[in-house]
Formats: structure tokens, C-alpha cells, sequence
């Protein structure tokens, strides 16, 4: 599904990611740990498509299809989806209009209708029970005065509205208590299927323990410095970063 | 002939209608030797740095229309919020519209100037109000002063409130190449009354329309007033548009300035605060393109402790517009703890737009609470990045922001159908596909 090569990517000149090599294959989920500054982040964002972040070389594709020349807006249409770290706030748009809206225009831009007004209101009744939010919340400003949970919450709610094919969780877990933590884990879990793939960036293992990955990897400056199974999210939580360093410079 | 001596000379024309043996024609009389030593104002002036008048007085106006004419409902329907009952003051080309309005005198006087001018029962209330805390050395509201005849008055007793609100609309046919209006309206919420006024300026056709209106509102012990401005016009028609408010112990006035259209629009709001524990509340969105130009001039004069004032404005300017911002608050020395807000906020969205904005506080008591806050941005790019990433295109996107920006302003506003309304106006303003409630 997601298919990235020799990745090289810069924000004002730095450069960040030097060398990401990732293959994300339709059902499977992968984590990406790593300390702060690694390049988790970026890497998110790239795949999102932010501007800012400048591809110096290497490619991206999804499904077979280039995405560097594509807009944010062109990747979602395509099924990429970034639950973002930070959501921001956006004061006077409501989660139930800005739902509505992401939802008309992504049909548009694939020549569908409007979704007819009981259906999406069907849909959202599903998918916020789903994700046991409260109706009162849906007509609050989007993310504005929203707890870390909520916001967190709202992000999931919003992968579940959108059923993308590729959903990249970044650091979904910072800011959780358990419960929440354990609600947004079961939110993403029941959105896993067969045809989808999820990239869950984390810093600690704590989240792994409840959405299970099939690929572990860690990156640390800006590339990819080891892989493998669910394990290695365990080893990381006994040992920490260190000697994952000391082995790159060895 | 320049327009201030067609003015002048129209003066004396204007005296063959009038009672020239009343008090209000000495006020009339007084005004116009102002404007004839000052004439209109000049970019030289630091209040008109901003907005030149030069062009409008090119312009060969009618100030008197030579013939009346009679407008069907139908036509004008879509410019009242025709989704409420409301009282109605018609004005047609400045002539009262008798057949289009709905005035009352049960139990509160919602009706005309020129019946309040004249008429002897009002002759007291004239007295102690008309002209009284409207300028009388600014240049153009004296000129307005000078010709006051007809406009709306509203009169609310004490502990009265009308059964609906009011609505004031100002239609210009066209049956003039050129017209210049002076409506001059009178509004009183005495002690404990409350009252909610709607004015909109309007005019039908393509031809030249200059209003230069003056409204003054009294706001007495404990009185509520909420008086919403609506300004969409089209692109040749002009309005200078003077309000002065005096306001006693716990009023509240609360102003808003809804400027999504017309020419060259001025609004001089002036609020006087003679009392304690006063709430004055000022709110503007502004929405522009072409080549419009807005410029709002506010000023809070706390005369007194323990009062409040809140000013926000939003502004969105696109294509070669222009705005204005200058927000004057004074704070006297006696008037201790006062609170007073203002916020101007601009977004930009073309390069050949343009803003002035400009806080002028003047603070002569020590223990004051006093914020301001001007900014004049683009869009948020974190924001922008996000509504993108879920799909929603560049354009919606930021037409999106920029209508949430816009809209956060209107929560004030009292009257729910009035709120859609401009709600929606705002919408389609931003070219956002908004199908949604609110």
C-alpha cells in the first residue's frame, strides 16, 4: 500500500529525514518509535503532505501513485489520513460541520452527491458512539477547550467518519489517561481490516500493548536504524533508546 | 456648483417647508453656519486621513427628489428579515412609505421624525433629547443636522418593551441620477425599557446614492439597547453614518456593524457614558472586495467609574478594498475602575488589499482595566494544514477559516433569524458551502 524509498526530506534548510526505506502492506500495522527529534513527526507529515517539509529525494507512493506533487487535500482524497499530534483549534466551525464538510468534499473531488443529511447523520450517531462521545460534544468548536483526551478522541472519530486506507496515528497516546487511552485503542482496532494499513508513531510501548503492530521499527536520526516484530517495542520500553545509538555509531 | 454650496443654497429652499418659528429650526439654523465654516472634511484631517470624500463631492447630487415613487412589497421584501414580525419604517428616495411600513403608539411610539418635530405632544421629549448629544461642531453631522426632517423615532417608556423589533430600512429607487439622503433618527429607552432596532440602507438601482445619517440613542437607567447595522449595498452608493449614544447608570448598548458592501461606508460611532455600572458594546464584521472601502470610527468616552465597554471587530479584505480601524477610548480621570476592551482583528486575501488600524487610548485614571489588541494577518497555515489533511480543498478550506473568524462575532446578536441571516450573508460572502445550522 504505502511504499517508501530512500526518503530524504528538509524543513528551513535542515534536513530531517535522511533515508527512510518503509513498506506498509494493505492489513498490517506498523509502529514507528524512536527518541524526541528523531524525525517521527516529519515523517507523518510528509506522508500528509505539509508543505513546509520539502522532499529532497528519494519516493513516496501509495497504492503505485507518486504522492510527492499531490496537496494534502489530494492525499485524503486518496485514503491517507494523519491524526495529528497537536489538532488544531478552530474556533466557530463545529465537529458535526466540519465532519460534513471533509466528508461533501471528499465525495465531490470523486464526482459522488452530497452524502444525503439523515445518512450522515447516521453515520456520525455510529461512529461517535464508537468512540463513546457525547452528542453535545460534536457541536462544540472543533478542538477549541477540548481536554488532551478529547482532542485525541476526536481525531479517531474523525479516522472513523473518513475510513481511510492509510491512517497515520502520530504519538495518538501523549496526553491519555488509561481509559481514554483504552477507548481510542478500541476505536482503532474495530477500523482495522484487511484492506487497510495503520502506522502508529509512538514514543512509548504503552499503546502497543492495546493495538498490537505487526512491524515494530525505530528511527533515530532520521532513518530507520532497526525492525521487527512486537518484541522489539518491549525491549525498547526495558532497555530505552541508548543502545540502539551506541549500536548505529559501532 | 461643488456640493457644499448646492448644499447651502438648497438650505434656503429647505426653509420654505419648515416652521421656521420653532426651536428645532434654530438648532436647524445654528448647524448649518457650522458646516458653512467647515464644509467637508478634508484628508488633511487626522479623522479623515484614511477616507477621502473628494469624489463623492465631484458628484452632482439631488438633494431634494423631485417626484415620489411607489415601490411594490414584493420587490423590497428580500432587504427586511421578512422571517419575523417586526414594526416597520419605510423611507422611499427619504419619503416616508406609509403603504410599506408598520409603525404603532400602543403603549411606545414607533414612528417618524418629522411627526416628532412637529407634532406638540412630542414637543417635550424633542426638547430635552433632539440634538442633544449628537456633535455639534462635526462638520457633517451638523450638515445633517441642518436638514432633519424625517427619519425614524422611537420612543420606549419606561419598564416598556415593544411586542417585536424594529425595523428601519432606507430605499433609494434611482429615480434620481444622483441623490443625497440625510435620515436623522431619534431613539429613547427610558428607565428600565428595552428595545431592538434593525437599520438598513438600500439602494435599487446603479445611480449615485450619498446618505449622510445621523442617529442618536438614549439610553437611560437600566435600559437596554441593541441596534444592528446592516451594510451590503451596492458598489455606488455611499453612507456616512453618524450614531451618538448617551447612556445613564446599568444601560446596556450594544452596536452591531454588519459592512459587507456598498462604495465608501464611515461609520462614526460615538458612545457616551454618563453613569455607573454601564455596558457599551461595540461589534463589527466587515467583509470586503472590489474596490469597497470601510472605515470605522469608534469612540468610548467613561465619564464615569465602574463602567464597561467591549469592542470587537473582525475584518476580511480582499481584491483592492480597504479598511479602516480607529478605536478611540478615553477614560477620565474620575472614572476609576473601569473595563475596557477592544480587539481588531484582519485577515488579508489579496495582495492590493489594504488595512489601517489604529487603538487611541486615552487614560486619565489609575485604576482602569484597559486591553486592546490589533492585528492584521493571513490565515493560520497550522489551521490551513489541517482542514486540507481531511480532505477539504484549498480554497474551502480558507474560505472556511476565514468564515469561522468572521463568525465568532455574531454570538451577541439577539434576534436568531437576523443571526442566520448574516450568518449566511457571511457565507456567501466567503464562497462557503455552508448548508449547515448553526
Amino acid at each position: 500500500m504505502l511504499q517508501i524509498n530512500d526518503l530524504h526530506a528538509s524543513v528551513e534548510g535542515k534536513k530531517i529525514l535522511k533515508g527512510i526505506n518503509l513498506e506498509v502492506k494493505a492489513g498490517e500495522v506498523h509502529a514507528i518509535m524512536g527518541p524526541n527529534g528523531s524525525g517521527k513527526s516529519t515523517l507523518a507529515s510528509v506522508i500528509a503532505g505539509k508543505e513546509e517539509f520539502e522532499v529532497k529525494k528519494g519516493s513516496l507512493a501509495l497504492e503505485g501513485e507518486d504522492l510527492e506533487d499531490l496537496s494534502p487535500e489530494e492525499r485524503a482524497h486518496m485514503g491517507v489520513f494523519l491524526s495529528f499530534q497537536y489538532p488544531v483549534e478552530i474556533p466557530g466551525v463545529s465537529v458535526t460541520n466540519f465532519m460534513k464538510t471533509a466528508i461533501n468534499e471528499s465525495r465531490k473531488a470523486k464526482g459522488l452527491e452530497d452524502m444525503p443529511a439523515n445518512q450522515m447523520l447516521k453515520l456520525i450517531r455510529e461512529k461517535s458512539e464508537l468512540l463513546e462521545i457525547d452528542r453535545k460534544f460534536l457541536s462544540r468548536s472543533l478542538n477549541e477547550g477540548f481536554s488532551g483526551g478529547e482532542k485525541k478522541r476526536n481525531e479517531i472519530f474523525q479516522m472513523a467518519m473518513l475510513e481511510p486506507k492509510l491512517a497515520i496515528l502520530d504519538e495518538t497516546d501523549s496526553g491519555l489517561d488509561i481509559d481514554a487511552l483504552r477507548i481510542v485503542a478500541n476505536g482503532v482496532n474495530k477500523l482495522r481490516g484487511k484492506d487497510n494499513a495503520i502506522i502508529v508513531i509512538t514514543h512509548y510501548q504503552r499503546l502497543l500493548e492495546y493495538i498490537v503492530p505487526d512491524f515494530v521499527h525505530v528511527l533515530h536520526d532520521g532513518k530507520i536504524v532497526k525492525s521487527g516484530s512486537k518484541n522489539l517495542a518491549l525491549e525498547l520500553e526495558e532497555k530505552g533508546y541508548d543502545w540502539l545509538k551506541q549500536e548505529t555509531v559501532v | 456648483m461643488d456640493l457644499k454650496d448646492k448644499l447651502l443654497s438648497s438650505f434656503l429652499a429647505f426653509e420654505n417647508n419648515v416652521d421656521l418659528n420653532s426651536p428645532v429650526h434654530d438648532v436647524r439654523s445654528e448647524a448649518i453656519k457650522n458646516f458653512e465654516t467647515k464644509g467637508f472634511p478634508s484628508k488633511k484631517e487626522e479623522a479623515w486621513k484614511y477616507t477621502s470624500l473628494n469624489n463623492l463631492q465631484k458628484i452632482d447630487f439631488s438633494v431634494f427628489p423631485k417626484q415620489e415613487t411607489v415601490l411594490d412589497y414584493k420587490e423590497i421584501k428580500k432587504y427586511f428579515l421578512h422571517e419575523i414580525d417586526t414594526y416597520k419604517i419605510v423611507f422611499v428616495d427619504g419619503v416616508y412609505s406609509s403603504y410599506l411600513s408598520e409603525t404603532t403608539h400602543d403603549g411606545v411610539d414607533v414612528c417618524l421624525m418629522s411627526a416628532a418635530l412637529t407634532k406638540p405632544q412630542y414637543r417635550q421629549v424633542i426638547d430635552v433629547y433632539f440634538n442633544k448629544v449628537a456633535s455639534k461642531d462635526e462638520s457633517l453631522t451638523t450638515l445633517n443636522t441642518a436638514f432633519s426632517r424625517e427619519g425614524a423615532f422611537i420612543y420606549i417608556p419606561k419598564n416598556k418593551v415593544p411586542k417585536k423589533p424594529i425595523q428601519i430600512l432606507h430605499l433609494a429607487t434611482g429615480n434620481e441620477a444622483a441623490l443625497m439622503l440625510q435620515p436623522r433618527n431619534l431613539v429613547i429607552a427610558e428607565e428600565n425599557a428595552e428595545v431592538q432596532v434593525i437599520e438598513r440602507h438600500q439602494s435599487l438601482t446603479g445611480n449615485e446614492v450619498l446618505t449622510n445619517s445621523v442617529t442618536e440613542i438614549f439610553a437611560a437607567q437600566d435600559a437596554i439597547v441593541d441596534y444592528y447595522k446592516v451594510q451590503n449595498d451596492l458598489d455606488t452608493a455611499s453612507l456616512i453614518d453618524n450614531t451618538y449614544i448617551a447612556q445613564k447608570d446599568r444601560s446596556v448598548v450594544r452596536v452591531h456593524t454588519f459592512s459587507f458592501g456598498g462604495k465608501l461606508t464611515r461609520n462614526n460611532l460615538n458612545y457616551y457614558q454618563n453613569g455607573e455600572r454601564i455596558d457599551s458594546t461595540l461589534k463589527g464584521v466587515t467583509i470586503l472586495g472590489d474596490k469597497q472601502h470601510v472605515d470605522h470610527h469608534t469612540l468610548v468616552h467613561h465619564a464615569q467609574p465602574n463602567c464597561e465597554s467591549h469592542q470587537d471587530y473582525k475584518g476580511v479584505f480582499g481584491d483592492r478594498s480597504t479598511g479602516v480601524f480607529n478605536g478611540k477610548i478615553i477614560v477620565d480621570k474620575i472614572a476609576q475602575k473601569t473595563n475596557a476592551f477592544q480587539q481588531n482583528n484582519n485577515v488579508i486575501i489579496s495582495d492590493k488589499a489594504t488595512v489601517n488600524t489604529k487603538p487611541q487610548l486615552e487614560i486619565f485614571a489609575d485604576d482602569v482595566k484597559c486591553s486592546h489588541g490589533c492585528t492584521i494577518g493571513q490565515l493560520d497555515e497550522d489551521a490551513m494544514f489541517y482542514l486540507q489533511s481531511r480532505g477539504i480543498p484549498k480554497k474551502e478550506a480558507r474560505a472556511l477559516l476565514m468564515y469561522a473568524f468572521a463568525n465568532n462575532v455574531l454570538e451577541s446578536v439577539r434576534i436568531p433569524e437576523l443571526k442566520a441571516r448574516i450568518n449566511a450573508l457571511i457565507a456567501k460572502k466567503l464562497g462557503v458551502r455552508v448548508g449547515f445550522e448553526l
